[in-house]
């Protein structure tokens, strides 16, 4: 039998009911039961939590940081997206 | 004073304090960091209900103790809690099978304690049901994993079983104190107790792949604080500051 | 052609943390850095580990009901702790497993503070208010350290401290308040920890040979003698409002720096604890080793039942 570590697993809570799930972590489990209840001892012990969801960090693909001028910069320009690109006089309120 | 009621409290307040005792003793020796903070938690949880029950006999004893004189200051003879709950730590396995051996009695005994005609009973028992049912799931599950792990596992946690088998008749232990209790509607009806633990236990055992030993050697006392040679080591370390320092503050 | 591109980098690099621009995992940095990083967070993550031993020896002892459960609670924090940053050191390729046999060959180094032994119940005091208080004096400063998973672990660790030092104090102020058997009691633990206290920022300036490249970095945001003067001017207050003696006849404010001036450290004592020859090194990493060792069977049933498992479902 191996004697390899159980895997890594990132841990993601619910703050509260309304809020996204945010990342606060990693720990070690041998299943998803044991990484969920890890989760729990481990990041809601000061009642952080009303949700936990698990991965296993293999099981997540991240951007590249070398490639983020490619992947992010071209919204950067596209500044008619935000609101504040617009000219609104004066006396027009709710929009 | 009802000196059944206090009795029956300090039953079950016996057990989470002296289970809380004895897994508190594994704080910084666990398997794995976060079996660790696990078992701590359960500790914790149980040193909890222990401070409301032990709180809740004093008052009704009404001698003007405190929850604190009770856990520190009693006498080995005087401590009511189960023989399999003071029994060591033993291996890891050896403390999982405890525990769920017990969770399985406990989250049936809280279930119907919430229909206590003692109020602060029901309150506390409403709580630690919460507690008890997360214990069992965490128990539950490491009875199954090292009973099916590997054949090492199997093998240890199967001599667990066998080990602490010989203490689980008192579970269902009944006296005259329980009767009363019923009477007095201070505990609701537990007459399908043994049948209910039985379920839980075979399904676990069946998935664990573990074989319930067929020695029926029996051993109770605890109830009667007719105890093992294990509880006077747990209460000379537990009541060492308030014998050796009487009557301060901490 | 390459050797350029590095020290093009190096010097981007540097760029970003002099903007207190975060460095992530994923993001390029120099060997160095990555090492310091990985050196630095290990031994801290040790000591949260190692530290949980010299406290978790009074549990069973701890005079009431409350105490028992707050020390318990603060013990089993000090594990998460170390748990926030192995997987901070994680994030650098720092494998745990290998991280924790470096720490049981005796390879990595942990704060030479839990190598002292706790005699009487007054050193959960002690330790707490001193100990918990030099490192959070310590740690403050890494929230804004340049490499965002030790930041933000460091932010969720000193959040969850603050109670720590809190109860060490009080049950200080308890004993000291106390029958003259506590308040005696609480002197001595005063007594045995004030010096390895000061020790734990580690040696002054002059001598510390990481401290400048880490503070260029920003993994290091104050030098080990700033914060040891520091942690002084704030603790001597402290117990003088309590009654107990500090265990040092220099000790005088100076009106002047509008700081206290304190007498020689013992450094001979602290590189001797450093290197293994404290009064409880070796129990200290037995008792490490032998937890891991007796958990291997638990760890490795967990992985095959795991494995059996996923292989059920999958069949």
């Amino acid at each position: 039998m191996s004697n390899k570590e159980w895997p890594l697993w990132e841990v993601f809570i619910r703050g509260k009911q309304g809020l996204n799930h945010k990342h606060v972590g990693s720990l070690r489990a041998a299943d998803a039961e044991m990484a969920l209840e890890n989760a729990r001892d481990v990041y809601t012990r000061r009642s952080e939590g009303i949700s936990i969801w698990v991965v296993e960090s293999n099981n997540v693909f991240a951007s590249d940081p070398s490639e983020s001028q490619e992947f992010f910069e071209p919204a950067d320009s596209k500044i008619y997206r935000h609101p504040t690109f617009y000219d609104v006089p004066d006396g027009i309120s709710h929009m | 004073m009802n000196q059944a009621q206090v009795e029956f409290v300090l039953r079950i307040a016996d057990d989470s304090l002296i289970l809380g005792h004895r897994l508190s003793e594994w704080c910084g020796h666990g398997p794995i960091l976060e079996e660790d903070i696990a078992m701590t938690n359960i500790a914790l949880d149980l040193i909890g209900q222990a401070t409301s029950l032990l709180n809740h006999a004093a008052a009704l004893q009404g001698e003007g103790k405190t929850g604190d004189d009770l856990a520190f200051l009693r006498f080995d003879r005087d401590y009511r809690n189960l023989l399999l709950v003071e029994q060591p730590n033993g291996d890891f396995g050896m403390t999982m099978m405890r525990q769920f051996l017990f969770d399985a009695y406990r989250t049936i005994l809280f279930e119907r304690l919430q229909a206590s005609s003692d109020e602060m009973i029901a309150a506390i028992a409403e709580k630690s049901l919460k507690e008890t049912k997360y214990h069992l799931k965490h128990s539950s599950e490491w009875v199954i994993r090292l009973g099916d792990g590997t054949e090492e596992s199997h093998a240890r946690i199967q001599e667990s079983l066998n080990t602490l088998w010989r203490y689980t008749n008192e579970l269902f232990y009944t006296d005259a104190v329980d009767e009363e209790m019923h009477r007095s509607g201070i505990l609701p009806d537990l007459s399908d107790l043994r049948e209910q633990w039985e379920d839980t236990v075979n399904r676990v055992f069946q998935e664990a792949t573990l074989s319930i030993p067929t020695n029926n050697w029996k051993q109770e006392g605890g109830r009667k604080g007719m105890h093992s040679e294990h509880l006077g080591y747990i209460l000379a370390e537990m009541q060492y500051m308030q014998r050796a320092y009487p009557n301060m503050e901490w | 052609m390459k050797e350029v591109n590095i020290t093009e980098m190096e010097r981007k690099f540097q760029e970003k943390i002099d903007q207190d621009i975060k460095i992530e995992p994923k993001d390029w940095m120099p060997d160095d850095y990555r090492e310091t990083l990985i050196r630095q967070i290990s031994q801290h993550a040790h000591s949260e580990i190692v530290g949980m031993l010299p406290e978790g020896n009074w549990i069973t002892r701890a005079p009431n009901l409350r105490r028992k459960a707050v020390l318990l609670a603060k013990v089993q924090d000090e594990a998460g702790h170390g748990l926030y940053l192995y997987s901070a050191a994680e994030t650098l390729g720092a494998d745990r497993e290998e991280t924790i046999d470096d720490l049981h060959s005796g390879k990595a180094k942990y704060s030479s503070i839990f190598n002292y032994p706790t005699l009487t119940w007054a050193d959960m005091g002690a330790i707490g208010w001193l100990v918990d208080g030099a490192a959070i004096m310590n740690q403050v400063p890494i929230c804004r350290c340049s490499y965002g998973p030790y930041a933000r672990a460091m932010v969720r660790v000193c959040k969850e401290e603050s109670f720590h030092q809190r109860q060490g104090f009080e049950i200080m102020m308890t004993l000291a308040k106390g029958t003259p058997e506590q308040k005696a009691m609480a002197q001595d633990a005063l007594n045995r920890f004030w010096w390895p206290a000061l020790m734990m920022f580690g040696p002054s300036d002059g001598e510390s040979k990481h401290t400048a490249q880490s503070m260029k970095w920003k993994i290091k945001r104050s030098t080990n003698d700033e914060l040891r003067q520091q942690f002084v001017d704030v603790t001597v207050p402290q117990a003088e409002m309590i009654g107990l003696t500090l265990p040092d006849a220099d000790l005088k404010f100076n009106k002047a720096t509008g700081h206290y001036e304190f007498g020689e450290i013992n450094w001979a004592e602290f590189w001797e604890v450093v290197k293994g020859n404290g009064p409880c090194n070796k129990d200290r990493i037995d008792t490490r080793r032998k937890a891991k060792e007796e958990g291997l069977w638990v760890r490795e049933a967990a992985t095959a039942f795991a494995q059996k498992r996923a292989a059920r479902k999958s069949a």
